[in-house]
């Protein structure tokens, strides 16, 4: 997934869509904003992230996981067997990102880039309810596909690299 | 100025503004977990070296001590989850990448090990003890007749359990505090002196007390020159790691961690042990329990203080 | 006479029926320890869907409502047809949701009592509140007269109870839409083009190179299709200027930010209107052929340099000039946004006319990338009976007062509440239907005052907010989503209806507005103003003669018509009557000089803050809408309160962190109810402070809004007012901040009696 911060005006309709959605709990999330201030007035800049689960390929939440609950999905999506979760807050702790939470039944919860959509030919939510559609998502191999082609014009970054997950959330700047 | 905030109102519990999802339950987990190395281990060795005469403390009274050590701490980790009826999926999969699982699996041996080792000395602590089933009785004999062979495998045991607790947390690279191949070491030192502390507190022979003193000002010092190191590498490390460091050089678990952890628990009760040595009487259990405590501490801050590092991007 | 009006908390409905509420939310907690039955993801694809058009704000975007096969309403989505929102709804109308689900709604109609001296809210059947409110009604009617009833309304209700309210003799039908948002630009825009800007604004912004915000917060103001346009504008690299004290997400999106000093934005659009003219950049082809008094305004900003808004405005001279050339280089492809939300300083009208001289220079109105000509569908209306004449209306109480009111004001009613000896009759009695007056009301102590003076008041709400606690009955509507409305036809680049039904059935004892009209109509004998026992009757019948059916909109939602009226641009050389005075766009205003205001705009110095003191002023927070929203769950998890935002250098002098709560005082003493966070931020000038408006609600009835944030209408009481029209100026006011709760707060927490 590829998020132009450009563009993105912190609106949080993509949190909202979540929730509604992927039946999040009031008072958690999968996805959240992150507003950057930086400068003095009147030279000031703002960066603006809809951050959430980075699917990362080389997701340290999977290498922890005792029981295999967290894994890898064909695809590169990092899914959370719920049956198969104790719970025991590994995960929680490996994530740099802080993008999972334990959610009140139990079981630990995170963005699944909504793979019952995917799976059905659809966008995942908060991709499809963006406003100002700042929410690129599709297929990193095919060059072709919608994040692809942001990716190729424009310049990135990826948050917190050097914690080596590497992290598969592209921010355009 | 630099400003970040959440502007999504994000605030989940025990995760926002400071991650906190191990409470007290992980600490005390690793401690009991360390403490029963501890004693596992000197156990193991001794028996080995053939001076269960000499050590009685460390090779049967003390042993008594692990089981409830261990069914405490696996029992506060079963607290520590969240989805507990699920637990059972912890035994159903091996996964090596993961210390919570091979942590689970190494406990989920030495514990009944351990359990073993106390019953085969219970004739001795309690000479009235009848095991009722033959069965019984006659698998004392065989564990008797092995003992030590059963000490090598406890002790490999132990020596894995002591280092497990430290990469339980070293594993996980997201906390910058616990980021550091040093935990591993350190908390299986840290663990080998609380066990050789609870030694010290049952023993009533004299040599065996000097002998464990000894080994135990050993480890204190390993675990000074290790906490040193530590530091040492996060001042040297990157942002988060050298902010990881501030939490205990001026941050907000200095007084814990220098008066409780350091001084209280390490270098003060050394240097108590070392007037022992010298022939002063010092009552033991003062040194022990400071020991015990400070390890205890010391465990608690690592884990609270390690949630709250992040890396900042 | 003064009705001594106890503010009361909606005592009766709260309590027993919250519980039920919860029951129906709280889905979570069970089944799990067996597995199974943990939520699943809310995939559209198996839900069922009805067609919605959104009243979380007056964008109203049209979607779909999904509901479950237990009839449980899960989500809403845009219609992809509907060019309001594309198939993309804002935050505010993705979490519409939590508006149906909100376990504070008001439950059951409520009579006020009085026991004991203790005045409390009664349950009541809807034949007793509605045969009460009737009642009530004719005695006021009989003994003033039916002209001193008013009707405050925001939103669809609006047109059944003025349907009622025509129909019983009084034509004193108030928006807070107009006194308190875009009343100065619409009558600016009658002066200059002959026509109002409407809502949505015909702003061609997804083919345009320039966008100029006067304080226009797009991104913040999150009116959807503005924002989506805006968002295209960016990806597209169209140069964007802001204005505004404060750098806005818009701001930040922007190739220019002229932080301007608050108030002073007459004097930069002069000196741009004097760089366009003098450095001969304007469209001259355009203001030739279009508009009148082209010379006279060349004569009247002749000294009006940038050199001389640089004096005022803080803005760089070179800046100025740079900007205009901007706007001339992207000329007609430009916009000068007309703002929505204008009443700031009182001299409101002139400044939107500012704005569209502005564009008449540029040529943007009526060409592609600046202003397209938006069109309607003209929906059949039943014929009624005639109404009645009425007497007198609002505008006796102000004689040769606001002559370019084209509509009612709210807050002149609300004022001539107020008995006065040269007035024969004030305000007696209000409807107010969708509108929270003490929160949108500037100066909330005058607009209870006045409640204090009415002898009957009635409130159609759906939540428990400020406005119940002074009612004598309060009459539940149904949410949105539970009811059917009138179409909704507003102009666009093509015409569209969209149409609203219910996903679901009301929930508790509430009722749709239409209903709720129609029976107090008949208690008050004017059913024959209704003639029709269900509204999908009416709707069948304007669908049927517009060739559709109510049968086909069901599927639909959305229908778009072919354009009747002409071109969506200007042609080339056409020919344009303008409906104003000389049939130009007029940059001298006939209509203002015949009514003795100004003909063209003139700067004004107003207030400054004196030492200590900071200006107040105020936006939108994208997730919220007014006040509407800060209890809704889904929202309130967004954002839970305003804060105050400070200068760090304010900060510092102050001795203020981030996270502190302070009270606010303004310049006459009145202080903010509840304490507001500070937020020390880069993102404002030194001499203005800055908070959302909608927060700090004062029921405790809206259990997770109470007491949330500070309600920036209590600190508004210099309320600046337009001559011309009435508006409600609300942004001279100044605040210091209180680290202590002062000790004798006669309103602290508490509600001032009424
Ligand atoms: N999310 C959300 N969106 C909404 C609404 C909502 O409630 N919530 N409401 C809708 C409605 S009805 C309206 S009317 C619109 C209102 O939205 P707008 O028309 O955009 O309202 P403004 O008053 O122009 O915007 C407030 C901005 O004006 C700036 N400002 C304050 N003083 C000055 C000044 O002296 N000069 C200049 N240049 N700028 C100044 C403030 O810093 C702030 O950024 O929003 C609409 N959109
Ligand atoms: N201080 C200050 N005052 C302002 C503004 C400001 O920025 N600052 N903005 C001004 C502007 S631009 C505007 S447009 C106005 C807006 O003013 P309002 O429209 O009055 O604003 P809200 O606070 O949204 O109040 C709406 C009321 O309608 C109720 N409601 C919601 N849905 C329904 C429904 O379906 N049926 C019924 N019967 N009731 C419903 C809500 O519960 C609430 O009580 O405020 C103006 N006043
Ligand atoms: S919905 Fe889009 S614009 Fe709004 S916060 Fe999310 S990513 Fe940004
Ligand atoms: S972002 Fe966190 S939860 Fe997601 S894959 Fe990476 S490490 Fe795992
Ligand atoms: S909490 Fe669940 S998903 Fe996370 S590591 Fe533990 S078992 Fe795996
Ligand atoms: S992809 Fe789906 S699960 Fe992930 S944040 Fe977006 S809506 Fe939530
Ligand atoms: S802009 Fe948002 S709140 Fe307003 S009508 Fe559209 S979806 Fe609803
Ligand atoms: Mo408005």
């Amino acid at each position: 997934m590829a998020i132009d911060t450009t563009k993105c005006v912190g609106c949080g309709d993509c949190v909202v869509a979540c929730q509604t959605e992927n039946n999040v709990p009031h008072g958690y999330c999968r996805d959240w904003i992150v507003e950057n201030v930086a400068g003095t007035y009147p030279n000031v800049e703002i960066e603006l992230r809809s951050e959430r689960c980075n699917h990362c390929d080389n997701a340290p939440c999977v290498r922890c996981c005792p029981t295999g609950a967290s894994h890898i999905v064909e695809g590169g999506i990092v899914m959370v067997t719920h049956e198969e979760c104790i719970g025991c807050g590994a995960c929680i702790e490996s994530c740099p990102y802080d993008a999972r939470y334990s959610h009140p039944e139990g079981y630990v919860d995170k963005c699944t880039f909504c793979k019952h959509r995917i799976d059905n030919g659809q966008l995942p939510a908060c991709v499809e309810v963006c406003p100002t559609k700042c929410l690129y998502f599709g297929d990193l191999d095919d060059p072709n596909s919608d994040v692809s082609k942001a990716l190729q014009n424009r310049k990135w970054k990826v948050l917190a690299p050097e914690a080596g997950t590497k992290p598969q959330l592209y921010f355009l700047t | 100025m630099k400003e970040e905030l959440f502007v999504s109102g994000r605030d989940i519990p025990n995760i926002d503004p400071y991650l906190n999802i191990w409470h007290w339950q992980i600490p005390l987990y690793l401690f009991l977990g360390g403490l029963a190395a501890g004693i596992l281990f000197f156990a193991g060795y001794y028996t080995i070296l053939r001076k269960e005469k000499e050590m009685e403390a460390t090779v049967k009274w003390a042993p008594f001590l692990a089981p409830f050590a261990l069914v405490l701490g696996l029992f506060a980790l079963f607290l520590d989850l969240k989805h507990k009826l699920y637990f059972w999926q912890l035994y159903t999969t091996v996964r090596f990448t993961s210390p919570m699982s091979w942590g689970a699996w190494t406990l989920m041996l030495i514990t009944p090990i351990s359990f073993i080792w106390a019953a085969s000395y219970i004739k001795e602590v309690f000479p009235k003890w009848d095991w009722k089933f033959d069965v019984l009785n006659r698998f004392e004999a065989y564990i008797i007749k092995n003992r030590k062979g059963i000490a090598w495998i406890m002790m490999i045991l132990a020596v894995i359990l002591g280092v497990y607790t430290g990469i339980l947390l070293s594993a996980f690279n997201a906390r910058p505090l616990w980021n550091t191949s040093i935990l591993g070491p350190l908390f299986l030192v840290s663990g080998l002196s609380t066990g050789l502390a609870a030694i010290m507190l049952m023993s009533k022979s004299k040599y065996e007390r000097k002998v464990v003193s000894r080994l135990d000002l050993i480890m204190i010092a390993v675990e000074l020159f290790l906490i040193i190191h530590l530091f040492m590498g996060f001042l040297a490390a990157s942002e988060v790691q050298v902010e990881a460091a501030a939490l205990f050089l001026g941050g907000d678990f200095t007084a814990v961690f220098w008066i409780f952890v350091i001084f209280l628990g390490l270098v003060f009760p050394a240097v108590l042990e070392v007037l022992e040595l010298r022939g002063y009487h010092i009552p033991v259990w003062i040194p022990a329990v400071l020991i015990l405590i400070g390890g205890l501490v010391f465990r608690f801050v690592m884990v609270e203080a390690g949630q709250i590092t992040r890396f900042l991007y | 006479m003064t009705t001594r009006r106890d503010f009361i908390k909606v005592v009766t409905a709260g309590t027993g029926a919250a519980a039920l509420g919860l029951s129906v939310l709280d889905v979570k907690g069970m089944g799990s320890i067996f597995g199974g039955d943990e939520p699943e993801p809310v995939s559209d694809t198996k839900l069922k869907r009805y067609p919605t058009y959104c009243e979380v704000c007056f964008w109203k975007c049209a979607g779909w409502t999904y509901v479950d096969d237990k009839g449980a309403i899960k989500k809403i989505l845009g219609n992809k047809e509907d060019p309001h929102c594309n198939g993309r709804l804002c935050p505010r109308g993705t979490g519409g949701i939590g508006m149906y689900y909100d376990e504070d709604r008001l439950k059951t109609p409520l009579i006020r009592e009085e026991k004991d001296g203790k005045q409390y809210f009664r349950e009541a059947s809807w034949e007793e509140a509605l045969e009460l409110t009737a009642r009530r009604l004719k005695e006021v009617a009989e003994r003033h007269s039916p002209e001193c009833i008013a009707l405050f309304n925001h939103g669809s209700g609006g047109k059944y109870f003025g349907t009622l309210l025509k129909a019983f003799g009084s034509e004193n039908i108030a928006a807070p839409s107009f006194a308190q948002c875009r009343g100065p630009r619409e009558t600016g825009w009658i002066a200059t083009f002959g026509q109002a800007v409407g809502s949505p604004e015909p702003t061609d912004i997804r083919d345009t190179n320039c966008l100029v915000l006067i304080g226009s917060h797009l991104g913040e103001n999150m009116h959807n299709g503005q924002v989506q346009e805006m968002s295209e504008a960016i990806e597209r690299g169209a140069t964007i200027i802001t204005v505004d004290p404060r750098f806005s997400t818009a701001a930040s999106k922007s190739k220019y930010w002229l932080p301007i000093k608050p108030a002073t934005d007459m004097a930069l659009l002069l000196a741009w209107i004097h760089v366009l003219i003098y450095e001969e950049i304007y469209n001259k082809k355009y203001v030739e052929k279009y508009t009148y008094g082209f010379d006279l305004l060349k004569e009247h900003v002749k000294d009006m340099t940038p050199e001389w808004a640089y004096g005022i405005t803080t803005i760089e001279p070179a800046v100025i000039r740079k900007t205009a050339r901007e706007m001339a280089d992207a000329a007609p492809s430009v916009i000068v946004h007309p703002g929505r939300h204008v009443t700031w300083y009182g001299d409101d009208t002139q400044r939107t006319r500012a704005i569209a001289i502005l564009n008449a220079l540029l040529g943007s109105w009526g060409n592609r990338g600046g202003f397209y000509m938006s069109e309607k569908v003209h929906i059949p209306h039943q014929k009624l009976p005639p109404f009645p004449k009425p007497k007198r209306t609002w505008r006796d109480a102000f004689p040769g007062q606001y002559k370019l009111a084209s509509l009612a004001l709210s807050s002149g009613i609300c004022d001539a509440t107020i008995p006065t000896d040269d007035r024969d009759c004030s305000f007696k009695a209000w409807i107010v239907s969708g509108t929270n007056l003490p929160l949108t009301l500037p100066n909330k102590k005058n607009t209870l005052e006045a409640i204090s003076h009415l002898e009957f008041i009635v409130v159609i709400d759906t939540m428990p907010m400020e406005i119940t606690g002074y009612a004598d009955v309060i009459l539940p509507e149904c949410t949105y989503l539970e009811r059917y409305d009138l179409l909704r036809t507003s102009g666009h680049r093509e015409p569209y209806i969209a149409l609203r039904m219910p996903a679901a059935e009301p929930k508790y004892n509430t009722k749709p507005g239409w209903w709720i009209a129609k029976n107090l109509a008949n208690k008050l004998g004017l059913g024959e103003y209704f003639p029709y026992d269900d509204i999908t009757e009416v709707l069948d019948w304007q669908l049927k003669q517009m060739g559709s059916s109510l049968e086909e909109m069901k599927k639909i939602g959305v229908k778009k018509f072919d354009r009747q009226e002409g071109g969506l641009y200007f042609q080339e050389g056409e020919d344009i009557e303008f409906n104003t005075p000389t049939g130009k766009i007029e940059l001298w205003s006939n209509e203002m000089a015949a009514e003795n205001y100004d003909p063209m705009p003139v700067y004004t110095p107003h207030p400054e803050p004196e030492e200590g003191f900071y200006r107040l002023i105020y936006g939108r927070a994208p997730m919220h809408t007014f006040s509407r929203t800060s209890n809704n769950h889904n929202l309130w998890d967004l954002k839970k309160e305003n804060e105050v935002w400070v200068n760090p250098k304010v900060a510092k002098l102050w001795d203020l962190n981030n996270g502190d709560k302070v009270w606010l005082k303004n310049q006459d003493g009145i202080v903010s109810s509840f304490p507001i966070k500070v937020r020390v931020t880069e993102r404002i000038r030194w001499d203005s402070v800055y908070m959302v408006h909608g927060f700090g609600h004062s029921d405790k009835f809206l259990t997770r809004a109470y007491g949330h944030g500070a309600n920036d209408s209590e600190l508004i009481t210099n309320v600046m007012i337009d001559p011309v029209m009435g508006g409600t100026g609300m942004r001279g006011n100044f605040v210091t901040f209180l680290k202590e709760k002062p000790k004798n707060m006669e309103n602290s927490g508490k509600e001032v009696k009424a």
